[in-house]
């Protein structure tokens, strides 16, 4: 018998009598004769958990784990540190086994950790409001594309500029292109944002989508990007790594009026690319332009503190078409997740892995270059990821790391064809000095 | 320890630290002089200074304040609460499948292209459909996808004068907020009585400007469309495309598949269908099938074999584009990918079947003392309207059930159905779970006939009592000051 379902043949009978039907098949009457399947579906037999670990335990051979190996690979996603503390919070299946908190009497453990993780997201960013979350990081900006043309009514046009993840513009342009939306770019250019291209802008253009630090690890001329957008009455949309910011600037302050980005560098293992958690956050003024849930603070009717999902007028299940977003389900648990990271990381934590990869990355960096086999790809200040042009053939350098325990730098030439045998490198806190200098002294000998 | 009533932040004391990581081992680059100074942070965040216990007890205790599946019994429509198996969990945690990054060289991450690929091939054995792509993050992302999908067959056949999608109004709310959110205009059927499709209030809205319907089947109101296979054949023949919304997949496993039926397209639910967590909200995992012709313009990538090696496919041209900025939610993929080899073909049959007694023997007796608008056999839900020989509110009946310590069924959806009380127990409770349920639900008919204010002052048991809602939305307060 399968132990998940437990009502006993005996038991199936009683029922069936009560109800006043001979045998399961009665249930089905209201299904066409002809669409019912006569035989059972074409797939596995039922395992038992033994079976079930074996079979996980031989694809999992088949697969290199960052514990064994030494991961230099960023671009959206990254190698921090998780504490302990946020697997054993995130496993509490109090909290993974609920629903959405339809019923905040029952429920205010969840609208808590919202209420925290929007206040703790908000105080990172400089924006008023944030919501309880969006699926990943790239699903947020095209939902903040859609968010500007819900504000700026008149307009159409939004421009991204490509030193945005490429996977986050492929993302927005398949949002953009169902809506009709004209997207236009932003030119690269040494690895930021060309200035020149800024006067691309105008009186059309509903949002500005940069990046910071941008795809290429480099921190961007912010200021100058957010005044042409201010020029035009466009809104600036910033896509920033939460890690970054217990050192660089909160984008409220920077100008932005919508603030996205990836949490998955707070707390959230690297498991493939998924479940990640998108961020999203706004001024007052805006707040009712926002897709998604938010949590706000009341009280009970005893006056006690309390939490609900609140300007619900904006959502599916209440406005139906006219809704923001279609957005229901997002990605709470990791929002959890994001929530006690930085409840254990705290102030000076946030700062320490800051100012950990800036000096890490940078040490690479110059050890690299000393190497003679890399030469400087751009030449900007840079947070945790760096690019070099290498003069060996990049493939060579990721097999010869690979046989040394190590997976190696992003491949750029495998995403851009004009960026042949340039390197990507991602360092994190995480990262020690004798295994960057083991990385170098590999690098060293590559012919 | 139910009155714990502290934010993290409440807690905070200068100089408390939680974590532990190495001394900086590297020359120590200073960000002042580093980093151009306007982009440079100048206000501190306030984030808080705790102690590791303070972390953990503070969240443990707001843990105790959840109702969880764990907790207890949680028939909440549409919502499909089954338990979630505990082996799912611990696939996802093992290190080979956890810590891969997603850039990895496709030769380092076979293991996990495997799980996908079989993945994909099993969801299309029960779908009855051809292709899968398991990037969608959620239902309504599915619905997302499969509609841009709906866009893309026409427009690459140049019928560009379909602009409409045709959604019964007894649909969830994300149909017609999916539609709109790719451009689409809604055309909404009134249902019958019965929550079915009127044949001819459809005729009618059929038309050369319709890209397609969407429904879903068993409908939300727990009952099977009959008329599906005549339906599916109208929509075709109008030239449209018929939608699947799998949330209500749970009913009709192993017994019969939407492609069978006419479907196009089909979204499946994992959170709800496939036993994995709901996470508090998520996250979900919104898989799209289509039928062969339609399997081209799946998201890229999707997940190819050849010769023994499993790869991401870019290589479609036709395709919609990207819709995630990786592959999905794998770990969630991957807990419904056990769930799949745990139950087997025969499991999965057993399962709607179960979910479907369950149902049916829930309706049987509470119609005895609740409203029954419908009477049917039901699928894996049904909707009540209130309760019989009163007229206390289905809110105040659903705030009493907290005080007895189930979860109640969904209220106030379908928007067709006055007071509506959702129920759906799933597949995977005991005898006395339900029987327990039907005794409370009696005893909250008898306490409303007696003394309804019991019910309008419920819940008394809870962390908190009802909440001030209307204060929430007109102050608003979402972050702490």
């Amino acid at each position: 018998m399968n132990p998940y379902l437990p009502i006993t043949p005996e038991e199936r009978e009683q029922m069936l009598k009560k109800i006043g039907v001979d045998s399961i098949e009665d249930l089905f009457c209201d299904v066409p004769e002809h669409i019912k399947l006569k035989e059972e579906l074409k797939i596995n037999d039922p395992l038992s958990e033994m079976e079930i670990r074996r079979r996980f335990s031989e694809l999992g051979k088949n697969n290199k784990n960052i514990d064994d190996y030494t991961c230099y690979l960023g671009g959206g996603a990254y190698d921090h540190y998780i504490p302990s503390t946020v697997g054993h919070i995130a496993g509490r299946s109090e909290f993974y086994s609920s629903y959405t908190p339809y019923q905040p009497e029952v429920s205010q453990g969840t609208l808590q950790y919202i209420f925290e993780y929007q206040s703790m997201l908000a105080e990172l960013t400089g924006m008023d409001v944030m919501n309880a979350s969006m699926y990943d990081g790239a699903t947020a900006t095209a939902e903040a594309a859609l968010m500007a043309l819900r504000i700026k009514k008149k307009r159409n046009k939004i421009i991204v500029s490509k030193t945005v993840n490429p996977d986050t513009i492929d993302v927005l342009e398949t949002y953009c292109h169902f809506r009709d939306i004209e997207l236009e770019y932003l030119e690269e250019k040494d690895g930021e944002t060309d200035p020149a291209s800024l006067e691309k802008i105008d009186e059309e253009t509903a949002g500005v989508i940069i990046q910071n630090p941008n795809f290429y690890g480099i921190i961007e001329d912010v200021v100058h990007i957010s005044e042409a957008a201010q020029k035009s009455k466009s809104l600036l949309i910033m896509n920033v790594d939460p890690s970054t910011l217990g050192v660089l600037e909160a984008p409220g302050k920077l100008g932005a009026d919508i603030v996205v980005g990836e949490g998955q560098s707070l707390g959230i293992p690297l498991s493939y690319g998924g479940p990640y958690v998108g961020f999203m956050g706004t001024t007052t003024k805006n707040m009712r332009k926002l897709p998604g849930r938010i949590c706000g603070e009341t009280v009970d009717e005893d006056g006690k503190r309390g939490f609900v999902l609140t300007l619900q007028a904006r959502e599916q299940h209440i406005r139906r078409e006219k809704a923001n977003s279609n957005i229901c389900s997002n990605q709470s648990l990791y929002a959890l997740m994001n929530t006690v990271y930085l409840s254990t990381m705290g102030l000076s934590g946030m700062k320490e892995v800051g100012n950990q990869c800036i000096s890490k990355a940078s040490y690479a960096y110059k050890k690299l270059l000393e190497t003679d086999k890399f030469e400087k790809a751009f030449d900007k200040p840079f947070f945790k990821e760096f690019v070099v042009k290498s003069k060996v053939d990049a493939e060579k350098i990721n097999e010869a790391l690979f046989e040394n325990g190590i997976i190696g730098p992003l491949d750029l030439g495998k995403i851009n064809e004009d960026m042949k045998n340039h390197l990507m490198f991602s360092i994190t806190e995480k990262r020690t000095k004798d295994e960057i200098d083991k990385l170098v002294e590999i690098l060293k000998g590559v012919e | 320890m139910r009155d714990y009533n502290k934010l993290i932040i409440e807690l905070s004391k200068e100089g408390r630290k939680a974590y532990s990581i190495p001394k900086n081992d590297v020359e120590t680059v200073d960000p002042e002089k580093y980093i151009p100074e306007n982009v440079l942070r100048k206000e501190d965040p306030k984030l808080p200074e705790v102690y590791e216990v303070d972390v953990i007890r503070h969240y443990t205790n707001l843990s105790n304040k959840n109702y969880g599946v764990d907790t207890g019994f949680y028939p909440l429509g549409s919502c499909t609460m089954k338990y979630n198996p505990k082996i799912n969990e611990d696939m996802a945690k093992l290190p080979n499948f956890a810590n891969i990054h997603p850039r990895q060289p496709e030769d380092t991450v076979q293991g996990s292209l495997e799980l996908m690929y079989e993945l994909q091939e099993k969801l299309c054995e029960i779908t009855g459909t051809d292709g899968f792509t398991l990037q969608p993050a959620a239902g309504a992302h599915g619905e997302l996808t499969g509609l841009m999908i709906i866009k893309k067959y026409h427009e690459e056949r140049n019928d560009t004068k379909r602009t409409k999608i045709i959604v019964p109004d007894s649909a969830h709310g994300t149909n017609p907020a999916s539609a709109t959110a790719v451009g689409y205009d809604i055309i909404e059927i009134k249902s019958r009585k019965d929550g079915s499709i009127d044949l001819d209030e459809l005729k009618g809205a059929l038309t050369d400007e319709v890209a397609g319907l969407m429904l879903t089947n068993p409908s939300t109101l727990g009952l099977f469309e009959r008329n599906i296979c005549e339906i599916s054949k109208l929509v075709h023949e109008a030239g449209g495309l018929v939608y699947y919304d799998g949330a209500n997949l749970n009913a009709i496993m192993g017994k019969s598949r939407p492609g069978d039926m006419g479907f196009d397209i089909v979204h499946l639910n994992l959170h709800k269908t496939f036993s994995t967590p709901h996470g508090g909200g998520g996250p979900g995992a919104g898989p799209v099938g289509v039928r062969h012709d339609l399997v081209k313009y799946l998201p890229v990538p999707v997940v190819g074999k050849k010769d023994d090696k499993y790869y991401l496919d870019y290589d479609k041209p036709s395709s919609i584009g990207r819709l995630m900025g990786f592959y999905g939610n794998f770990g969630v993929l991957l807990k419904a990918y056990t769930y799949i080899l745990k139950m087997g073909a025969s499991g999965l049959r057993e399962a709607s079947e179960a979910a479907v007694l369950n149902a049916n023997y829930l309706q049987s007796q509470l119609k005895k003392e609740y409203k029954l608008p419908i009477e049917q056999v039901c699928k894996h839900e049904f909707v009540l309207s209130g309760m019989k020989d009163s007229d206390v509110h289905t809110l105040d009946i659903a705030k009493r059930m907290l005080d007895y310590g189930v979860h109640p069924p969904t209220v106030y959806f379908p928007l067709i159905i006055d007071e509506a009380l959702m129920v759906e127990p799933t597949d995977t409770e005991t005898l006395e779970t339900l029987d327990n349920f039907i005794e409370i639900m009696n005893k909250i008919k008898k306490e409303a006939i007696e003394n309804p204010k019991i019910l309008e002052e419920a819940p008394t048991t809870t962390p908190v009592r009802r909440l001030d809602e209307v204060q929430a939305a007109r102050k608003p307060k979402v972050k702490w000051d």
